[in-house]
């Protein structure tokens, strides 16, 4: 089956709910969007007319090791919170195959303005995962040169990053460059005025520019039915430029999808905003509960989809991995694990004046007044001997 | 370029001109910046001589503006913008405040964000309503910007000049009913650190301190007390972020009392935070309270209300001599 109705891939909401609701019963899911698919959820490749892929061995053994690493760094960076070394942290379970599938179809000079739960993209660039959780567990604010990886800093203001990703991309045509951007969001994201403007902007300056959205149907506690009445990718062609759905939990269809996307938009044809239609199987943040809005059922359903069995199953049938393969990878996620949490601990605090480092570029004295106070405040403690 | 008489608006389209001609990385972006030159023609002609390109009619999005334009920065590029008027600033002051600001020091100083945001501000020009508001407290309040205003046409090419090569995001607020008002300029003179302020007129009997559009009243103040004997100071701003104080503190510690006007609404405004600094710098200097003429904590009113509202001549002379009284 290459297309299906995702209404069939929902959990079925209850007769309750849809007699009380006042809104029309047509959702966003029950509308029955051509969905991108080249690996079944049971592990079966196939095909669609417009999307293909061929992958050797390697290729989809690296896949596979990136989606079980990610995954590896993710549980450790939950359980690091859990244990007071982390403040907070953003899981992206259930999103590996949307991050690995998109960030691995980038290029080196492609530049890419995460959210704050591209965790496998980051990865995908070679971004240190620990340098990651500096600004999860309180030392700074984002750790990591974004020029070194063209992986921008982590933006927290929902949207906020999609305008950045279309100016750059308006100054990569400018430069007659043929690099392509792409713009992590997710569905709560696509309410924000600033992405509707960045979809604009795009369109009018037709700038390379790839709007990823993940939907992963929870903006914390509010589902996809209370953000939009038509299918997120649809909303591209009011805007002018193409919107394609794929499933977000096939590393195979993320990357195919994702690859002629950014094609497109290095032959100067313009945006394109890609839906990755998948799942958050944890909680929003380790802040929130996700038990209080969202039924056991549903993430059980999501659970049959899992992105890195599908691909593992795939793999073991065709023979492309052996058991020492695994084992390997086995222990290389213990080893990537180990290390997380080895680095998290020996984190430095930062030093206390950190707080006016870099308000400006060219300085301020009103920044070096209050540093001198503050200094001196702090020295006069010492003074005394504590 | 030998000194000649210029309007502020010209003052300000030569100076982008320059800076377009000198740097290939600077652009200019807004709403109908194009071939219209912008509502007020600051831009007028650029368009035509540096393209589409390089001067660019933007949609009607001020978010988008300034966040494309933060976007341009990160890839290399210099972005003017145009904010087409103060009180249209709004819909971009969630990417000025939570990106622009902060994503230097966000990336522990590896980004540098030089973009500078143009805004015409202030009433006096019969407008209707959000066209005539001075929020430059609003901006001044958050670290990692810079604010400035200039009050004639010599500062304005060169505090544009200044803005564009800053490395820090700069928000620029142009004297709107000033735009027209034309006084000397040598675009060939060496000019003074941007965010200095400027002895405007000297006196010793007390000090004035005004930027943008109030600076042309508080000298209009200060020769008309003269006549009256007294010998006022007057003192440019300029910048309303980082704020001379040190020159403020000059100036007081020589007359001993300081009124601060400006358009903007008292509470809270600039004017607050120079009383509260300069009453802890220059306590003993001090004879008489710092005082404020300003903007009230009210909407700004309509059109035909609006010279009560701002401060004028009268206004800023009932401040001189209750500071005197004292």
């Amino acid at each position: 089956m290459t297309v299906e109705s995702t209404a069939a891939r929902k959990p079925r909401r209850s007769s309750k709910r849809t007699s009380a609701a006042k809104t029309p019963a047509k959702t966003p899911e029950g509308s029955g969007p051509q969905l991108v698919q080249l690996l079944t959820p049971e592990g079966e490749r196939v095909e669609h007319p417009d999307f293909e892929i061929d992958l050797s061995a390697d290729e989809l053994r690296g896949l596979y090791r990136d989606m079980v690493l990610t995954r590896r760094f993710d549980a450790e960076a939950t359980a690091l919170q859990r244990q007071g070394e982390l403040g907070l942290w953003a899981s992206l379970l259930g999103q590996e195959a949307a991050q690995i599938g998109s960030g691995r179809a980038l290029r080196d000079d492609d530049y890419v303005f995460p959210t704050y739960r591209e965790h496998g993209v980051a990865w995908c660039r070679g971004v240190d995962p620990t340098n990651l959780l500096g600004m999860f567990r309180g030392v700074n604010h984002g750790g990591w040169d974004p020029t070194t990886n063209n992986f921008h800093l982590y933006t927290i203001v929902i949207g906020s990053q999609t305008l950045h990703a279309t100016g750059y991309a308006m100054g990569v045509a400018k430069d007659g460059a043929d690099s392509a951007v792409i713009a992590y969001f997710g569905d709560g994201a696509s309410s924000q005025g600033d992405v509707a403007e960045a979809f604009t902007f795009s369109a009018v300056y037709n700038a390379p520019v790839v709007f990823f959205c993940q939907n992963n149907q929870w903006a914390i506690s509010e589902p996809t039915e209370k953000q939009m009445r038509v299918p997120l990718y649809q909303r591209a062609q009011g805007f002018g430029f193409p919107g394609v759905r794929v499933d977000g939990n096939d590393v195979l269809a993320c990357l195919a999808v994702t690859r002629s996307a950014l094609e497109r938009a290095r032959r100067g044809e313009g945006p394109t905003l890609v839906e990755a239609f998948t799942y958050r199987m944890g909680a929003h943040t380790t802040s929130d509960d996700p038990t209080k809005y969202r039924a056991d059922e549903e993430r059980a359903a999501w659970e049959a989809k899992d992105p890195i069995l599908r691909l593992r199953t795939y793999m073991e049938k065709q023979d492309l991995a052996d058991a020492a393969y695994f084992t390997a990878l086995e222990e290389e996620s213990v080893a990537l694990g180990k290390r997380v949490r080895e680095v998290v601990r020996a984190m430095p605090e930062p030093d206390r004046l950190a707080i006016f480092d870099h308000t400006y570029a060219d300085g301020n004295p009103l920044v070096d007044e209050e540093r001198a106070q503050f200094a001196a405040y702090q020295a006069s403690f010492a003074e005394e001997g504590n | 370029m030998a000194a000649e008489k210029m309007s502020i608006a010209k003052a300000l389209n030569e100076s982008l001109r320059k800076a377009l001609e000198t740097d290939p990385k600077v652009l200019i972006m807004g709403e109908d910046v194009g071939k219209l030159g912008g509502v007020f023609r600051i831009t007028d002609g650029l368009q035509k001589d540096f393209g589409e390109d390089r001067v660019i009619d933007t949609p009607l999005a001020e978010s988008g503006i300034v966040g494309t334009a933060i976007g341009l920065a990160l890839r290399g590029y210099r972005p003017v913008v145009e904010i087409q008027f103060d009180g249209f600033v709004f819909p971009a002051y969630d990417q000025i405040v939570t990106q622009l600001a902060k994503m230097h020091a966000r990336s522990l100083g590896k980004i540098k964000l030089p973009v500078v945001v143009r805004i015409p501000y202030g009433g006096g020009i019969g407008a209707v309503e959000h066209h005539s508001e001075s929020p430059e407290a609003l901006f001044a309040h958050v670290a990692g910007l810079k604010v400035v205003s200039p009050s004639n046409a010599s500062d304005a090419y060169w505090m544009m000049q200044q803005a564009v090569q800053s490395d820090d995001p700069i928000i620029f607020f142009e004297p709107k009913r000033r735009y027209w008002d034309k006084s000397e300029i040598d675009t060939e003179s060496i000019p003074g650190p941007l965010h200095k302020a400027a002895v405007a007129r000297e006196g010793s009997d007390l000090t004035l301190v005004a930027y943008g559009p109030m600076v042309k009243v508080c000298l209009e103040a200060a020769a008309a007390a003269q006549e009256e004997g007294k010998s006022i100071e007057v003192l440019d701003l300029r910048s309303m972020s980082p704020i001379d104080f040190d020159a403020v503190q000059t100036s007081v510690e020589k007359t001993g009392r300081l009124v601060v006007v400006h358009e903007a609404p008292v509470f809270y405004g600039s004017g607050a935070e120079i009383a509260a600094r300069i009453t802890e710098r220059c306590f003993y200097h001090l004879e008489a309270p710092v005082l404020r003429v300003g903007g009230y904590h009210a909407p700004y009113p309509p059109a035909r209300l609006e010279d009560e509202y701002l401060p004028g001549l009268d206004r800023v002379l009932d401040a001189v001599d209750r500071s005197l009284a004292y």
